[in-house]
This record gives C-alpha cells, structure tokens and sequence, in this order.
C-alpha cells in the first residue's frame, strides 16, 4: 500500500500541468500513467495530424512556447517532445506503464488499484483525457462484412487502406483532415456530414485562435454558457494545422472531388441512407460562423484595431450540390472501408463509484466531482472555460482546481 | 425596425416550454410520447382518419376534441377526391411544423412577427406509384418550402429564424431522415 496525499492519473498536457500546480502548492502526489508521458499522442493518432491551435497559444503553466515558428501548428511528435520535455522540466512523479485498474471510495479519501500496487489518496484528479475511445454510432454494426471500418485512433495513412473507395462519417476537424488527405491520395471519398462547426483558418491576417482568444469567446465559463450540455458536445472546427489554406471546409473539399452527403442516418439491407437535411445542416454551420466573425469585427472596431487589420469580408456560403445522393449501396464495391469520424469519448469505466447521472456522463461541476469530496476531473470539452478543450486551457483549470483541492485538504486538516 | 416598448408576443408560451424542458430533462420517462391516428377506410381511396388522444407527461391525454381527415385521391386518378391526398397531409404536416417552429423560436429570440406565409411543393413522379419505371421512387424526389416572414428583425436574424426552426422540427427530422415503419396484422 503506497500512501499519498494526492494521485493524477494521466501524463498528457493536463495531468502535468496539474502535477506542476500541485509542487506549487507543496502537495505530496504521484502521477501515474499508463504507458509514457503524452501516451495517447505516441500511440494513438494518424502521423499527419497537427494541433489546431498554433505555437504560441501552447502554453503550459510556466512554460510558454519558446521555438523559432510561433505561427506553426505543433506535428504530433513535436507535442510528444514538448510534453516529454515539460515533464522533466518540471519534475513531475511519474509511475510510467502503470494502468489504473480500479479507484474505489475508501475511508478518508480513495484507493485506486493501478498495476500491480494498491494506493491509497486523499484527493485524486481523474486527467486520462477526452479522446480514448471512440465514439461510434450503433448503427455500424449494420455495416455489411466485407468492409473494413476503422477509427481515427487505428488510422494512420492512406497507403494502409484497401484499395477503393472510403465512405468517412463525420465532418469534424478529424473528418475534414482525414476525407482530405485520402482523397488526396487518389481514392474515391465520400463524406457523411452532420452537424458541423466551420470557422476560417485565418481572418483579416490573423488566426482563427488569435481572434477566439482576443474576443474573449475561449475564456467564457461553463456556468455562463446558455447550453453548456451543448456546447461539450459540439464537434471540433473544421480547420487543419497548416497556413496553406484558409479553409478546410465542405467548399474545399467537394473542389478536391469529395463527394458530400447528409448524415448517415441508417443503414439497412447494406444501403446506408443519409440525412436531406444537409442544406440546413450547411446554413446553419454559415450562420454560425458569420456570427462569430460579426463578433470578431464588432470587437475590433471597439479596440481601436481597424486600421491595423485587413478590411473585414465574408466567405462564400457553403454550396450544397442539389444531385447528393440519399442513398449509397454498400455492397456494390464502390465502398470498400468506412472510417468513423464521430468523435471520441473518456474511458472512466475504472472509477468505481456512484457519480454517474442518467446518461452515464460523470456529474461535476466545472471539474470539481459532484459527490465525491476531493475527486476532480481535468482535460474535458468546455470543463471550466471553452478553452479548456485545448492544451492552454489547462493552465486556468488546473490553477482554479488545485486551489480548490488545496482548500478541501486545508478543511479537513 | 420599429422602436416599441410593448413586449415581444407572437402567442406561444416560451417560459411553458423551457420549463417542460428542465422538468422533463429531470423525468424522462414523462418525455416519452406516443402519438397515435385511427383510420378507417369508406369506400375507394377514400378513407377517414381520426386524432383523438395521446401518451405522454406519463398519462393519457386527449385533444380538446376529435379532429377528423378525409383522405382520397384526385378525379384525374380516377377517384373521387373526397379530401386532400395522403402526400399532401404530409406537405401539410411538415409546412405546419416548420411555421409552429418559426413562432416559437421567434419568441424565444425576442423577435416580433407581423405575418408569417409559406408555400410547399413536393415534387413526384407518379411512374414511381404507378410501378412502371423501377428507378424512380415512390415517394417525393425533393421537398420545397418558401417563406415569406414579415418580422422586426435583419434579413440574417430571419434567416437564422428559419434555419433554427427546421433545426428543432420534428416533421422535417422524419421527413429528411430514414424512420423505422413496422405495418402488421392485427
């Protein structure tokens, strides 16, 4: 049996950040992590992918972003490096390749069943990341034999799918890159669009993300936000880390050869059928965007910043082609693998008590764990702010929940 | 853009529905409803159909009263056009939706209306019903709504209007996407 006053779980951007908080704060803890530091970004996404966010929002608490390219867009192996790097920086307590099995309730504080040792905590932070599992709709099991299916975390190229054509599900930052890059490669791709968030990868010469943090919309709270339900389940923007293009959209797309159709809505007797929704789906991804960028303009001109910017503009509304089809046969061979862009969700099957609500979603508040004295929670979609679901929204959370963790340990002295 | 103190009414209880939305988000099983039809056929194509009650808020529940629907088909397929057609109950079903959604979204935004108007189309090749040509379907190939919205808000706030409103339809959710239809014997 280990004793400690507090354990992380999870060595990605948040539970480090959390761990460096916590050394400010002189708090006895561990860190353990099931495999190596940045786990999920070593092992679990595609090559290509790069953080929507550039250089120089990436910061960590006490590190900013010092390399030669603030404008770039971080490759997977550079936020691999960047966290290892940060880790050692700040001497984080690690237990490397150490799963937790199991966290259960325990007198004065929690136990958690992690390898082969049993611990024993006050406080626990639950940061093993928003993007561990799949989240793939039921119908996929209606996906004729023969095809193969696969997830953003098994992808990693177009040159490890068979030959054919691809049927990508999801129109998020995920399914626009991914659609993108096999189309790219020759193949036939068709994209199942639902829901969708569409923003430009820059405004008036600035970044998308320069402009979302400037207006003040990242750091609005979770408790000021009209549907905060809503707003942790919108899909992620479709943009790409890359200054090439300014858009990574369905107009981008379809000019690439993308074939765009509605959602998938069912498949049956090997026809999957899709949404006529998709013209409004469309419009309102418009209306959307273009009341950000009203927001955006609104906001600079109240700064003063007009005549340093490029004059404000509007982009092309998003063109749905009327001959979409409704219906795609599965089992012609046209389509020969579906990838499931739906989106991703935790695993917390581990923890071991009762602060499910009725959809199965953990019940907290802003991170702080309804019901569980002295359990948090870190890295999720829009936890504490919408910032929090990218890695610089980490250093608020993290600061607002040590200080809570702090108190409750102060309380119970 | 008229400038008035009077309050934004265009008759729906939004305070009604937002609270139906915490209570039912809180009970569930209360959310869950079942809305039914009676049909009977008379003689033809022609039919009569009735709505009278329905499951819901955990407990039946009836309509003020029993409305009736005489369904036929036109004189020029032969019948004797004793009502509307069965697609045109559903052009009716969905135009009726998107404009209830219109008012309601409208009064939730805050947003006046002085008349609300649409038309709606559905284009169908009769080959389809007809079985004569195997590549055409049944049903229609495309649904047109156009509206005319005389409001006290931007062309783009009307638009957004319109848009939210298909958005939160339940007509235009079953006629824009597949839908489960078992048909037994009794």
């Amino acid at each position: 049996m280990i004793q400690t006053t507090a354990v992380v779980i999870g060595a990605g951007h948040a539970g480090l950040a959390m761990s460096r908080r916590l050394t400010d704060r002189s708090i006895d803890h561990v860190v353990l992590e099931r495999g190596e530091v940045a786990n999920s970004w070593r092992t679990q996404r595609w090559p290509s992918l790069r953080l929507l966010t550039p250089n120089w929002q990436t910061r960590l608490p006490g590190r900013l972003y010092a390399g030669d390219y603030p404008d770039n867009f971080m490759p997977v192996a550079e936020v691999v490096a960047t966290l290892t790097c940060y880790a050692r920086l700040i001497g984080a307590p690690i237990r490397t390749a150490t799963t937790v099995r199991a966290l259960r309730a325990a007198p004065d504080g929690y136990e958690i069943a992690a390898g082969d040792d049993l611990l024993r905590a006050r406080a626990v932070v639950v940061a093993t990341g928003a993007c561990t599992l799949p989240a793939i709709p039921r119908l996929a099991e209606a996906v004729p034999p023969g095809i193969t299916t696969l997830t953003p975390l098994d992808y990693r190229d177009p040159g490890h799918l068979p030959d054919g054509g691809v049927l990508v599900v999801g129109a998020s930052a995920t399914g626009v890159q991914l659609a993108g890059e096999i189309r790219r490669s020759g193949r036939p791709v068709t994209l199942a669009a639902g829901e969708h968030v569409r923003l430009p990868r820059t405004y008036r010469g600035r970044d998308i993300f320069w402009w979302l943090e400037a207006t003040g919309l990242l750091a609005e709270r979770y408790d000021q936000i009209d549907d905060v339900t809503r707003a942790r389940h919108l899909p992620s923007p479709q943009l790409t880390g890359t200054s090439q293009a300014v858009m990574t959209d369905l107009n981008k797309l379809a000019a690439q050869g993308v074939r765009i159709v509605g959602r998938l809505g069912r498949i049956t007797g090997g026809v999957a059928q899709f949404s006529g929704s998709l013209a409004n789906t469309c419009a309102l991804a418009d209306l959307k965007m273009n009341r950000f960028l009203n927001r955006a303009d609104e906001w600079a001109t109240a700064s003063g910043l007009d005549h340093e910017l490029p004059l404000p503009h509007r982009f092309a509304p998003t063109r749905v082609d009327p001959r979409s089809p409704l219906e795609l046969d599965l089992r012609s061979g046209e389509i020969t693998t579906v990838l499931w862009a739906t989106g991703f969700r935790p695993d917390h099957s581990w923890l071991d008590i009762p602060v499910r609500d009725r959809a199965g979603h953990l019940r907290h508040d802003g991170g702080v764990v309804t019901g569980a004295p002295g359990l948090y929670l870190l890295g999720l979609p829009v936890l504490r702010t919408r910032a929090s679901t990218y890695i610089h929204g980490a250093a608020a959370d993290t600061q607002a929940l040590a200080d809570h963790l702090h108190s409750f340990l102060s309380r119970r002295g | 853009m008229t400038i008035t103190d009077r309050p934004v009414d265009n008759g729906v209880n939004v305070q009604a529905l937002l609270g139906a939305r915490e209570a039912l988000s809180a009970a569930p099983e209360a959310a869950q409803f079942t809305f039914r039809a009676a049909c009977t056929w008379l003689n033809g194509t022609h039919s009569r159909s009735s709505v009278a009650g329905f499951t819901g808020l955990g407990a039946e529940q009836q309509h003020r009263t029993t409305y009736e629907y005489d369904v036929d088909h036109p004189e020029c397929f032969a019948s004797e056009d004793n009502g509307a057609t069965p697609v045109e109950y559903i052009l009716v079903g969905l135009v009726g939706c998107l404009t209830a959604g219109v008012a309601a979204v409208a009064q939730h935004r805050g947003i006046q209306l002085r008349s609300v108007t649409a038309t709606i189309e559905g284009e169908m090749n009769v080959l389809g019903i007809l079985g004569a040509d195997p590549d055409i379907r049944n049903g229609f190939e495309a649904v047109t709504v156009k509206f005319a919205i005389d409001a006290d808000a931007s062309r783009d706030d009307v638009e957004a209007l319109l848009a939210q409103a298909q958005k939160r339809s339940a007509a235009f959710d079953i006629v824009t996407n597949p839908t489960k239809v078992l048909v037994e014997l009794a």
